[in-house]
């Protein structure tokens, strides 16, 4: 819930090239900030037209498998050749090259969970027996720009400029119901083909 | 940019430009919601029964013990690790779809990917209880494992098969983890278009939230690229490890160095077969033909030719090095394989995965769905035999004739085979119940846009407006899908 800013103003497209194009205009121009937008499927140049950082997730993941490789080794290592050495066939205790592909598996293995964690944690994602949603159809047909706003003035501009921009539908949101975990619309004018 | 404009041509034509998002959603979640149909009914039926010819035989080994199953001195290693290699070969053409081919940008692979995953999963998951009743007594399988032992003992490191075990877990995990990635954005579209409770709740749970902002894409996608870079060596590395098993030994015919792209090659080759044996029926189970087109199918084929003619070529080159070697061993296992008494295998290997896969030249044939079908099965059992030969041959006739062997699978064996199959197809069948089986949020990316950007009249301008500014910056991936 905390990802969803209220009160906010939606804008509701079905056009991908529509939505980057307000998108853009939003924060650029009319300098609105905040901004998100939900969609069906990762639009490409989105994140540049909400002005977001690259994630760091994939970091985090290089520097796990790197982490990965280390504890791998170093881990036979210690078995083979420090807490119980073996001689086996002759060959000496730190056989490295033997070592590799357990080495390799192990970190893939380590940065693979590491990657998974932590987009989980970027976004926020846990198993949640309810979620608050903006709208059902975003993850089916819909894409909403989403302006939150502070004041009658700036949602009143919010509303006019995704009217100008041709919105399928426009809804407003005021509040969060914390009782009953659901999101508080208001009526707002209705523009172009209701979907 | 020519590449790029090739490549939009050929994805428009894979897809019927009618198809809208919402298409997508009601087709792919409709087999969740409903009843199965009678034919699901039936193969399940007869996959769940099939089950029974791996479990007798497995607890009846547990009483018995591995003696029942022909495997012998000195041939040790049966028909087990031959199921155990072809079943993880059939996996890697999954982990190719989604990763490598994602990583290639070729788009044709959304319809595709999730099913292909599931088999991968799936295949990894059978390939690994080979190796389980192979250990014999089983029950102490966890000894493979490094842990700190009241034995104070670890295990050796230094060992193919430890490598193994490490390659296919790893495997297995990553493939599970970068497959439920890609669920999550479907779980959430199942969550909000459920028609009860229950399933609103389960869906929720599944889909851990998701809700699509923005901000959320953005680490998902890097966490999936990511997911496809750690996945690709991966995948080239499980076979070239379980080929390690083979190729690190002295055994003539095993110690060769081409067994790691061999074994990889053959992995897909058998891997894309699966995947048409199945998408085949499943597109036409579930109504889904207008998403897994001819086109895929064509492609398909035309990944098991090209595969088809790699494999091929490395059992020349097997011959020929064979011949260069000057090693009298291995020259001998060489003619052993085709004139020996084992020659119905080879030649049955090399009908099934050199001669039968170079029909799919004809576009023809490439294009004509009972007949696919019926190579694509001709190519799992080649590839089956191809183990078959490199282990079984291998082994029965190595360096001391006092000491060569013919080895014959007992009956058990053979229902071990039939059942492990049994097991596969119970698994694909359940998921393609229960799970959305076409990857809606990928697929839905490749759809053309409903009003084709043109209900803004700004949107001439709008190339020059993405991108940080000050910075002239190429049009976003998706503008050139149009």
């Amino acid at each position: 819930m905390a990802r969803i800013q209220v009160p906010c103003v939606m804008g509701f497209y079905d056009d991908a090239h529509d939505l980057l194009d307000v998108t853009e205009r939003a924060r650029t121009v009319e300098k609105f900030e905040n901004l998100d937008a939900y969609t069906p499927y990762p639009i490409h140049g989105m994140e540049d037209a909400l002005g977001l950082k690259r994630s760091w997730v994939s970091t985090a993941a290089r520097f796990a498998l790197l982490g990965g490789w280390g504890l791998g080794f170093l881990f036979q290592t210690w078995t083979s050749a420090v807490d119980w050495p073996i001689n086996i066939g002759g060959k000496p205790f730190v056989s490295w090259p033997a070592w590799i592909p357990v080495t390799f598996e192990f970190g893939v293995l380590v940065a693979a969970f590491t990657n998974l964690l932590c987009m989980f944690y970027a976004c926020d994602l846990y198993p949640r027996p309810k979620t608050v949603v903006l709208s059902k159809r975003i993850t089916n047909d819909r894409m909403v720009l989403v302006i939150p706003t502070k004041g009658e003035e700036q949602e009143k501009r919010a509303v006019d400029f995704l009217t100008a921009n041709k919105a399928l539908k426009i809804k407003i949101i005021d509040g969060f119901d914390k009782e009953k975990q659901r999101l508080i619309f208001r009526a707002a004018p209705v523009v172009g083909e209701v979907a | 940019m020519k590449l790029m404009a090739q490549e939009q041509l050929d994805e428009k034509n894979l897809l019927s430009p009618s198809i809208r998002m919402e298409h997508v959603t009601q087709d792919v979640l409709a087999p969740m919601g409903r009843f199965p149909s009678a034919p699901w009914h039936i193969a399940f039926g007869i996959a769940q029964s099939m089950i029974l010819f791996f479990l007798v035989p497995v607890a009846y080994q547990m009483f018995i013990g591995l003696g029942k199953f022909g495997i012998m001195n000195p041939v040790g290693w049966g028909v087990y690790i031959v199921d155990f290699v072809f079943w993880v070969g059939i996996g890697h053409a999954g982990t190719l779809i989604s990763a490598i081919l994602f990583l290639f940008r070729q788009n044709w692979r959304t319809a595709i990917n999730r099913s292909a995953e599931a088999m991968t999963i799936f295949a990894v998951m059978v390939a690994g209880l080979f190796p389980l009743v192979h250990v014999g007594r089983t029950w102490v399988a966890y000894w493979l494992v490094p842990y700190p032992a009241e034995r104070m003992l670890w295990v050796n490191f230094r060992s193919p098969l430890l490598w193994d075990v490490f390659a296919v877990t790893t495997y297995f995990t990553v493939s599970l983890l970068f497959w439920y990635q890609g669920l999550i954005p479907d779980w959430a579209t199942a969550r909000d278009r459920a028609k009860n409770r229950f399933f609103r709740t389960l869906y929720s749970i599944l889909s851990f939230g998701w809700t699509g902002s923005t901000r959320d894409w953005n680490h998902y996608e890097r966490a999936y690229r990511q997911f496809a870079f750690l996945a690709t060596p991966l995948v080239l590395s499980v076979h070239s490890i379980v080929s390690f098993d083979f190729a690190v030994s002295l055994i003539p015919g095993w110690h060769t160095t081409i067994f790691p792209p061999y074994f990889v090659a053959g992995a897909v080759f058998s891997g894309f077969a699966m995947v048409v044996t199945l998408l085949v029926i499943m597109r036409k189970l579930y109504g889904l033909e207008h998403y897994i087109t001819m086109k895929h199918l064509e492609l398909m084929n035309q990944v098991i030719l090209a595969t088809s003619l790699i494999v091929g070529y490395s059992y020349a080159s097997e011959f020929y090095i064979a011949w260069y070697s000057n090693h009298e061993y291995e020259q001998f296992q060489f003619l052993d394989r085709p004139f020996g008494v084992y020659k119905y295998c080879f030649w049955t290997m090399i009908t099934c995965n050199v001669i039968i896969p170079q029909l799919f030249w004809s576009k023809k044939i490439r294009t004509s769905i009972p007949v696919m079908f019926v190579i694509s099965i001709f190519v799992n059992i080649g590839m089956w035999f191809e183990r078959f030969n490199i282990f079984i041959i291998s082994l029965h006739d190595d360096f001391l004739p006092a000491s060569w062997g013919t080895y014959w699978p007992t009956a058990w064996d053979i229902s071990v085979t039939i059942g492990s199959f049994g097991v596969f197809f119970t698994l694909f069948l359940v998921f393609s119940r229960v799970f959305p089986t076409l990857a809606m949020a990928e697929l839905k990316a490749t759809l053309p846009s409903p009003s084709n950007g043109s209900r803004l009249h700004a949107h001439s301008e709008s190339d020059d407006h993405h991108g940080v500014p000050g910075e002239k910056k190429q049009a976003p991936a998706l503008a050139e899908v149009h």
